[in-house]
């Protein structure tokens, strides 16, 4: 089937199945790269995109469920004041290691600074924990959030 | 992994030259002792252009690197050191992935290209100074002669030389033509700066990295795109040595987007114009397995037989005075067995591979620490010469080790002899789990005896396991020890005056075993603090001081007085709250932590704070050690605290992170970093914190509960 989706403000088509993943559209499909595939079952974050500003899960997320609702990914986030913000954050902490999963970290802090301008630690725990980081730069994201609100 | 340092000042071969289309190249070449047929070639090679350190006319440098990224920060510390010495600024160094060359781009003390051991600045500490140093030192004197002015009237800054009387100033890149044509300087004759002198080495400088990764642009090996591009899903036999027994391709064809099947020896390959395509079509396909020999071997079993052969004397690795005897003569003796599990890495990356074969040519693109070793097996596998073999290196998403395998190029490999074009081969989480190669189970068995004042007169510890370096790398398997095995088992801190270390080796067919972030150090410091910190309760004194009457050098007493001083050790806590403390000399660097931890009466574990204090010599970036030491931390922690692979049937159980469960954000403690200052050679980091911290946890376990932890992952129903 043929999809229109629209990704960063532009309209792109994917011939492809109506059960297929927005990741392997963004990433196979279109040669979006910048969202990562990591577990597959929505179990780490690392393919976190915002459709119509909310965080979803791209790896478990329908094309066909996407419909004309706006996608954000990480290489458009820094074109937001918040997404500047954290990315600007992220790079003066130094929160990133390997960085495979930070785009998914960004795109998920991105979403909480939405809805939750000033969060607390408890509101990172739950907006981030969803979020997998092996190289353990957990301490870092969370600095990086709060400073980006300062 | 062994550390055979070679000195590096006198066994350097350092060339430079003209650079292709113009400019000034630095080589170097290192002698590779494990590597005897190289070691020649490298003494006599020709001037390669293209190598290692390039400044062209532009005034562009040009680092070509020999160690991988994946998130040590490698790249930015090796840039600091280049640049410290060449007078750049570190935005003036552009950096690019080495080809693989064991020669060119070889690390001294891995005695290859192989970003390992944590041991990349150990191995370029000195070489990559005097590349800077004999740049620098070689613009300058083309800068004098075309002043005509002595070159001591002149200096380096910021990629220019300045003539300091007239304020003449030209750039690098004016002077490079002229730089390559001079005679390259003895290397008795280059002086280094004193650390004193140092502007760039010892500041927390911005790594170089980072900032295509927080906005998506970083290519990872699994972000390849090239044109006519087909994506590959896979399915491996899931019981090692079994075959693919039916496979319904005609079912895998008709999904939309599927292109081919590939049936290899352990595997099963669909490829697809994409993942999902290809994903969808492997299920269809239905995969039946034949399972091999293995398929009855499971965790239980693999346990017996480590435990079985932990009662046998094993090749001794130390020995000194008389264990036995002094054993028997002990006022108390304690006897303990510590077992460590199998461990995946699961970096957040999951393997893959891109290649594309052609009958006469083979173009790998990949993320990996290994790149000569894989060219060398590609070469193997196909019949191709080394030379039609390129490895194109990238961003590793997650190494830990599991890239120093190249397991999942070879598969690569065998699957694009079938498919006209390039392919990428991605692994899900499961396959990516399921056919790790596994950190070792280990199965500890140890003896002390203490004296009347509950000092120990004497120690043996059996280690029973897996031979990495068997497998790995051969020559340093010798008369049946595996040094990794042993690794701090065989040279702890610790002065005992009776001592006996022996290692057993035992292999299950069913699994292959690999370094994992922490290699033996992982194992025997959680072993070895384990087990001196039984001594020490045994004794009825504090853990600390036990400790500190054991050790003689002066940088482990550093760190251990200095956690416990940060840590506020003996500072009252509440029930069931403890403190455990760890100090450990590893790859070259000495460390210590002290864990503060909360057992809760449901036995969970919270551990609320960690103070680490570290002395790894001259510091190049102090924030990367921080950084390194909270990441390192956190991985040793994931481990001790959920950390297993188990076997059932021949097949690995878990499969996602839902059972092999990393730590998340609402977990993690506070990690502290407290750095001792000090003028000696850096030592390795990017793995010791990964030791340091499984012991001081359990060791604060039993400081708050009484119960001793000798098992990892941590098994909380013992501490209800």
């Amino acid at each position: 089937m043929a999809f229109t989706i629209k990704v960063n403000g532009t309209a792109h088509k994917a011939d492809v199945d109506a059960d297929t993943p927005l990741l392997w559209v963004l990433r196979d499909v279109l040669g979006m790269t910048g969202t990562k595939f990591g577990c597959g079952v929505a179990l780490c974050g690392a393919c976190t995109v915002h459709i119509d500003g909310v965080p979803a899960r791209s790896c478990v997320t329908r094309i066909d469920a996407v419909g004309d609702k706006p996608i954000t990914t990480i290489e458009a986030i820094g074109q937001t004041p918040t997404g500047k913000a954290l990315q600007k954050a992220w790079l003066e902490l130094e929160v990133v290691q390997c960085g495979y999963c930070q785009s998914g970290q960004i795109m998920s802090a991105a979403a909480l600074l939405a809805g939750t301008p000033k969060p607390s630690d408890a509101d990172i725990d739950a907006a981030m924990t969803g979020n997998v980081c092996r190289c353990g730069t957990y301490q870092r994201i969370r600095a990086a959030i709060h400073r980006a609100t300062a | 992994m062994s550390e055979r340092p070679v000195s590096l000042d006198r066994r350097t071969f350092l060339k430079a030259g003209a650079a292709v289309g113009g400019g000034l190249v630095i080589n170097f070449a290192l002698p590779l002792a494990l590597r005897p047929a190289l070691a020649q070639p490298a003494t006599s090679s020709a001037f390669a252009p293209n190598a290692f350190v390039r400044i062209d006319p532009q005034n562009v440098v040009t680092l070509v690197m020999p160690m991988v990224e994946m998130g040590q920060g490698i790249y930015t510390a090796m840039a600091m050191l280049l640049a410290e010495e060449l007078e750049v600024g570190l935005d003036q160094v552009r950096l690019e992935h080495a080809p693989p060359d064991d020669v060119l781009y070889g690390n001294s003390i891995l005695h290859g290209q192989t970003t390992g051991d944590s041991a990349s600045i150990r191995a370029f500490w000195v070489p990559l100074r005097q590349a800077g140093a004999v740049a620098r030192i070689l613009l300058i004197q083309a800068a004098a002669k075309q002043w005509g002015v002595d070159r001591n009237t002149c200096r380096a800054e910021h990629g220019a030389v300045v003539h300091t009387a007239s304020s003449r100033r030209l750039a690098y890149g004016d002077l490079v033509n002229a730089a390559a044509a001079l005679p390259v300087p003895s290397l008795d004759g280059v002086l280094l700066k004193r650390p004193e002198e140092f502007s760039l080495i010892g500041t927390p400088a911005k790594r170089l990295d980072t900032p295509a990764k927080v906005d998506g642009r970083t290519e990872f090996g699994i972000d390849v795109r090239l044109p006519g591009l087909k994506v590959a899903a896979i399915a491996i036999s899931p019981v090692r040595g079994g075959k693919p027994r039916s496979v319904n391709e005609a079912a895998a064809r008709a999904v939309k987007g599927v292109r081919q099947v590939v049936t290899i020896d352990e595997a099963v390959a669909v490829v697809a114009d994409h993942l999902w395509a290809a994903k969808k079509g492997l299920k269809a396909a239905a995969v039946e397995w034949d399972d091999g020999p293995n398929a009855s071997v499971d965790s239980a079993g693999i346990i017996r037989q480590l435990e079985e052969a932990s009662m046998q004397p094993g090749v001794v690795a130390r020995n000194e005075g008389d264990a036995e005897k002094a054993l028997a003569g002990a006022a108390q003796r304690l006897d303990a067995v510590y077992q460590l599990p199998l461990l995946a890495h699961a970096a957040m990356e999951p393997m893959n591979c891109t290649v594309h074969y052609t009958k006469d040519a083979c173009d790998v693109w990949v993320g990996t620490q290994v790149p000569t070793r894989t060219q060398d097996s590609v070469a193997d596998l196909t019949g191709l010469p080394k030379n039609a073999i390129k490895i194109h290196n990238h961003f590793i998403g997650g190494g830990f080790g599991r890239r120093l395998e190249h397991d999942g190029t070879l598969l690569a490999v065998k699957i694009a002899r079938h498919v006209i074009g390039p392919v990428k081969v991605v692994w899900s989480r499961e396959e990516d789990i399921q056919h790790d190669l596994y950190r070792p189970y280990y199965y500890d068995r140890l003896s002390a005896g203490l004296d009347a004042s509950g000092a120990p007169v004497a120690w043996t510890h059996r280690v029973a396991g897996s031979s990495i370096f068997a497998r790995w790398m051969p020559p340093v398997f010798q008369n049946g020890l595996d040094p990794d095995a042993v690794q701090v088992a065989a040279d702890p801190l610790y002065t005992f005056p009776n001592m006996h270390v022996d290692y057993v080796r035992v292999e299950s067919p069913a699994i292959q075993t690999a370094f994992w972030r922490g290699i033996g150090a992982t194992h025997n410091v959680f072993v070895v603090e384990s087990f001196i910190d039984e001594l020490a309760h045994a004794a009825q004194k504090d853990p600390l001081m036990y400790r500190k009457a054991l050790m003689a050098d002066p940088r482990a007493l550093g760190v251990l007085n200095l956690a416990a001083e940060k840590a506020g050790w003996g500072k009252p806590l509440p029930a069931r709250w403890g403190r455990g403390i760890s100090v450990q000399l590893a790859f070259g660097s000495y460390l210590s932590q002290v864990a503060e931890v909360e057992v809760m009466s449901d036995g969970s574990i919270r551990v609320h704070r960690i103070v680490c204090t570290a002395d790894c010599g001259i510091v190049i970036n102090p924030d990367t050690i921080a950084a390194q030491v909270e990441g390192g931390t956190l991985f040793g922690l994931t481990a001790a605290l959920y950390g297993a692979i188990t076997l059932k049937n021949g097949r690995v159980a878990q499969g996602n992170f839902h059972d092999y469960r990393p730590m998340r954000m609402n977990e993690v403690p506070v990690i502290e970093t407290h750095l001792v200052k000090s003028a000696e050679s850096p030592g390795g980091f990017g793995e010791a914190p990964t030791a340091a911290v499984a012991p001081a946890v359990t060791n604060a376990i039993f400081a708050a509960t009484g119960t001793r932890i000798r098992t990892l992952p941590i098994d909380t129903r013992l501490l209800k």
